[in-house]
């Protein structure tokens, strides 16, 4: 019954959005796709991918199917703040399934740096003519963390040198929905990392409109795409959880869906990096590994088209979706039981314990299983909220 | 008539956050340029009192482009320090990585970063497919994606962008521009392969990611060595990154290397492009581990552009300065007093001529004081041009055959002149021809690391951190975009002091106190720009150095040390 009022909502949304004035009215998805080689059927099994890595109900792939041929209507703007490019690159891995790359063509992308051919005075202009043409309508993705406040000045962009924290602000103010790309951008990252020179701020501290987290350092191309999609079809925010990340991503710790996780079970661990074990693919809890702390799809998505991901390449997790990660999680290649400086929950020293090993792997399950729950059952205000 | 003002910022198509501002004559002849990094990160001071194993994960996010280059180094520096050799096959794995990272950075840059400084995307869209086609085989025998078929294809999906008026990221470029001068069959080939190769770079970071877990920001290098064992002893695993291999390299020999060829015939009267390199020394670091001892490029200086003698570097004579930087400390301090003074003065009100070709109040850059966040790297008080046209130049200098080889067809090849090297053009073809070399000699080192994991499987080296001992090291070596070095202090089993020495900065840098110009301004200076409003000249020549500003900001001596309070090695390596 549920499902099918959500249903019906989204068959509305997607009515809107089809009478909205579509930014090419001469081309079709379907045309594209068959210039590409796509058929109709490899489209739809797409769609289903798509519908089931956001947690919806089979029945629902018409409607992602029929969300990602209105995607055309969107413009985006992607800016730059305090960051490394990373993220940006992580966009343009974006392929599997094949036909993200369409929906990249399909959405118009009015204003990122690393890719516009537009520079110095051409580039200022075409932002100020996106913001103005599409205000209210244009979706505002933000990459790297904001140096705010006096030290705002530590970031300027145009011939006016204007700060990236005016930058940010203006662009969010008439944006129809704001995502913060990767962990700078939604809680700081690396730069407001201890003792954060520069005073960088996530996102969300320097406007006061909602902001959807999508972290990681990069977030994934898949996590990146999909927010976008689940925002075409749902015209409001996806369910969030207490950090503001879309749930269908950030819903699931890393520990629980990893491929290594029997190991830890059985109590098989990885002692060095090149041992037995680590030639055994045994868990990497003792060398470090952050996964039962850390809420994210990779276990289950991978990256680069599920080529591997940190876990399968024999490292630890480095727990980079959660805020802070740079100041809670290190060292990396430690158990947090065993670190010897004084940052993570309230700093749990190499001191505090005698048996290292096994003390460790108690306080870490606690800790996850505690932060699960916390996390877990903190509910969204945008959750049933019409 | 006085001198006119332009502001270009942002400079897009690059990584970071930079800004270039000129003053023309009235000719509109570049009389002085300037270059201002507009981003401060601070990630040396954020490294200070953690645990040194972390640091290439900190380090590797100075940049995400350059995402493999910091982490190989921050773990380097820190082997270095510790006294540690990873094992063979640690080395091997991470010189194939290192292979993957310049394969699919070249390419990017050339194709999505570069590329839209030679190709004129409307001027394809008259072009003839049928006749571009055939124009293709002209630069290789096995062209990629340049089929009638393709052509017309790539040339529809453009023309719908441009009918609709909706350009996306095409929008408001200097499309017909006078100094475009590639033919509209030869443009519609390279936006062909625009297009291609958005997908060959996923391909490409795919490569990187099968020993590394991810690209960007790769996870399976750890101090003592690498920890994808798993994946170097799975047949099925080594197979695929053989194969991707191949496939990288067939579209990076007949797309990329050949639409530099293309260029190169076209461009090579072209004023803005083939004047003499404002700065004609040129430093290197070897690079790309072929097998036990080997490496594929050279180390060494060039100066004054004289080939025919190659210098060995010597790092004690390498330093860094602040006169035009925003940062105030600039007296040697030792570590415990040292202060960490960003000194941000910012700009300076002024009429610049805007996009519309109308004088703009703006702000503007204050070169008389400090105008930028990157420092001024000099060795023995010069000026350095470092990248791949450096790394190309030495090691021909030196006589290396497998380049001297590559470099001589490639002039035989275009008719061109040695002097056309040291060019902007020369630039450009120096960065494709790096990775011919690669792709020619890459494979020596894989089948190294087959042939040593026979008999070897040790991937990572034990070692133990003494908290009472203090250590120092550091990394130097030649990355995509040249010389990086990474320095590191440990103290009480923590990083007491870390510092980057990065290639944007040795080419990015302001003035220096004796008021010389990094490569970029230097380069700029004598650039005749045909319309000041939409200076196309200009990105041109900046984009041939592939900036990199998020890197080039870290040349954070915030402690005010002078790299000499290291204990160094005076003469790194031989020259050749």
């Amino acid at each position: 019954m549920q499902n099918r009022g959500l249903e019906e909502k989204l068959s509305k949304r997607l009515e809107e959005l089809s009478k909205q004035q579509g930014i090419d009215s001469t081309k079709s998805i379907q045309s594209i796709l068959d210039a590409k080689g796509f058929s109709r059927r490899e489209f739809m099994a797409w769609a289903g991918a798509m519908t089931a890595m956001l947690m919806l109900p089979a029945s629902f792939t018409p409607l992602v199917a029929r969300a990602a041929e209105l995607s055309d209507r969107l413009p985006i703007i992607w800016l730059h703040m305090a960051e490394c490019t990373g993220c940006s690159e992580s966009l343009l891995r974006t392929d599997a399934p094949t036909v993200d790359s369409l929906i990249f063509d399909y959405i118009s992308l009015e204003y990122h740096e690393t890719l516009m051919a537009a520079a110095g005075w051409q580039a200022e202009e075409n932002l100020e003519n996106a913001i103005e043409k599409y205000k209210g309508r244009y979706i505002l993705m933000v990459e790297g963390a904001i140096p705010s406040g006096e030290e705002s000045m530590y970031l300027t962009i145009g011939a006016h040198g204007t700060s990236g924290e005016v930058s940010a602000k203006k662009a969010s103010e008439n944006a129809a929905a704001i995502f913060a790309i990767g962990t700078c951008s939604s809680f700081g990252g690396v730069q407001a990392a201890y003792p954060n020179p520069t005073n960088a701020h996530p996102l969300s501290d320097v406007t006061n409109k909602v902001v959807i987290n999508v972290p990681g350092c990069p977030p994934s191309e898949k996590n990146i795409v999909g927010t976008l999609l689940h925002f075409i079809l749902y015209g409001t925010l996806p369910a969030l959880d207490a950090y503001n990340r879309p749930k269908w991503a950030y819903g699931q710790r890393i520990h629980d869906m990893c491929e290594r996780r029997g190991h830890f079970d059985a109590g098989e661990f990885v002692e060095n990096f090149g041992d037995d074990g680590a030639k055994k693919g045994y868990c990497l809890y003792k060398m470090g590994c952050k996964g039962p702390y850390t809420f994210n799809n990779c276990s289950k998505n991978k990256f680069n088209q599920h080529t591997s991901w940190p876990i399968q390449s024999g490292h630890g997790c480095l727990g980079c979706s959660e805020p802070n990660f740079w100041d809670t999680m290190g060292p990396f290649e430690e158990p947090v039981a065993d670190k010897i400086y004084n940052t993570v929950f309230g700093g749990v020293g190499a001191d505090a314990t005698a048996d290292k090993v096994g003390i460790g792997i108690l306080t870490a399950t606690a800790l996850g299983i505690a932060a699960h729950a916390v996390l877990s059952k903190i509910k969204n205000p945008q959750e049933g909220e019409e | 008539m006085a001198n006119k003002r332009v502001i270009i910022d942002p400079i897009t198509r690059i990584e970071g956050h930079l800004r270039i501002e000129v003053e023309v004559d009235e000719n509109n002849v570049i009389q002085n340029a300037f270059s201002s990094a507009t981003l401060w990160r601070g990630l040396e001071t954020i490294v200070k009192n953690r645990d040194p194993r972390d640091a290439g994960f900190l380090l590797q996010r100075i940049c995400g482009v350059c995402t493999y280059s910091h982490y190989k180094a921050g773990i380097e520096a820190v082997e270095d320090a510790l006294g540690i050799t990873p094992p063979l096959n640690a080395q091997l794995v991470r010189s194939l990585m290192n292979q993957a990272l310049f394969m699919h950075d070249h390419c990017v840059h050339f194709y999505h970063l570069h590329g839209l400084d030679w190709v004129d995307v409307v001027s394809a869209l008259s072009a003839d497919p049928a006749k571009a086609s055939k124009e293709a085989f002209k630069y290789t025998k096995y062209p990629v994606a340049t089929g009638e078929n393709d052509l017309k294809l790539a040339q529809e999906r453009v023309k719908t962008f441009v009918e609709k008026g909706q350009l996306g990221p095409f929008a408001n470029a200097y499309w017909g521009h006078e100094t475009f001068k590639l033919t509209p069959e030869q443009n519609l080939i390279a936006l062909s392969h625009y297009l291609k190769a958005l997908e060959i770079q996923r391909t490409a970071a795919q490569l990187l990611a099968i020993f590394g877990g991810k690209q960007p920001h790769p996870q399976s290098l750890s101090v003592g060595g690498v920890t994808c064992i798993m994946d170097l002893l799975d047949p099925s695993r080594m197979g695929e990154f053989l194969t991707k291999y191949k496939e990288v390299a067939n579209f990076l020999e007949h797309a990329y290397i050949a639409d530099v060829k293309m260029a190169g015939a076209a461009y090579a009267t072209e004023p803005s492009v083939t004047a003499q390199a404002g700065t004609m020394n040129f430093m290197a670091h070897d690079l790309i581990q072929l097998n036990k001892k080997e490496f594929l490029f050279s180390s060494g200086i060039i100066l004054d552009g004289d080939l025919s003698k190659v210098h060995p570097i010597n790092e004690n004579l390498i330093t860094e300065e602040a006169t035009h930087s925003w940062y105030s400390d600039n007296e040697p301090l030792h570590p415990y007093e040292g202060k960490t003074n960003p000194e941000y003065t910012g700009f300076k009100d002024r009429m610049t001529i805007n996009g519309h070709s109308k004088e703009e109040l703006s702000k503007s850059l204050d070169e008389t004081a400090k105008y930028s966040w990157i420092k001024s790297p000099r060795y023995d008080g010069k000026v350095m041009e470092v990248g791949p046209l450096a790394s190309m130049l030495v090691s021909y200098a030196c006589g290396n055959e497998k380049i001297k080889k590559i470099i001589d067809e490639f002039l035989a090849e275009t008719g061109l002149p040695t002097a056309a090297l040291f060019t902007t053009l020369g630039r450009t073809a120096a960065r494709a021809l790096q990775t011919k070399a690669i792709i020619d000699n890459g494979m020596e080192t894989f089948n190294t690391l087959i042939e040593n994991l026979k008999v070897d499987q040790e991937t990572c080296a034990p070692y133990l951190i003494d908290n009472e001992r203090e250590y120092t090291g550091r990394f130097i070596g030649d990355v995509p975009r040249g010389t990086l070095s990474h320095w590191v202090r440990i103290k009480e089993g923590v990083i007491q002091n870390y510092q980057v020495v990065v290639p944007s900065t040795w080419n990015a840098g302001p003035m220096d106190a004796k008021g010389q110009h990094g490569p970029y301004e230097s380069n700029l200076i004598g650039l005749k720009v045909k319309d000041i409003s939409k200076p196309l000249e200009i990105i041109r020549v900046v984009h041939s150095f592939d900036p990199c500003i998020a890197c080039a900001v870290h040349v954070m001596d915030l402690k005010g040390n002078e790299l000499g309070t290291y204990k160094v090695d005076p003469v790194y390596g031989s020259s050749c």
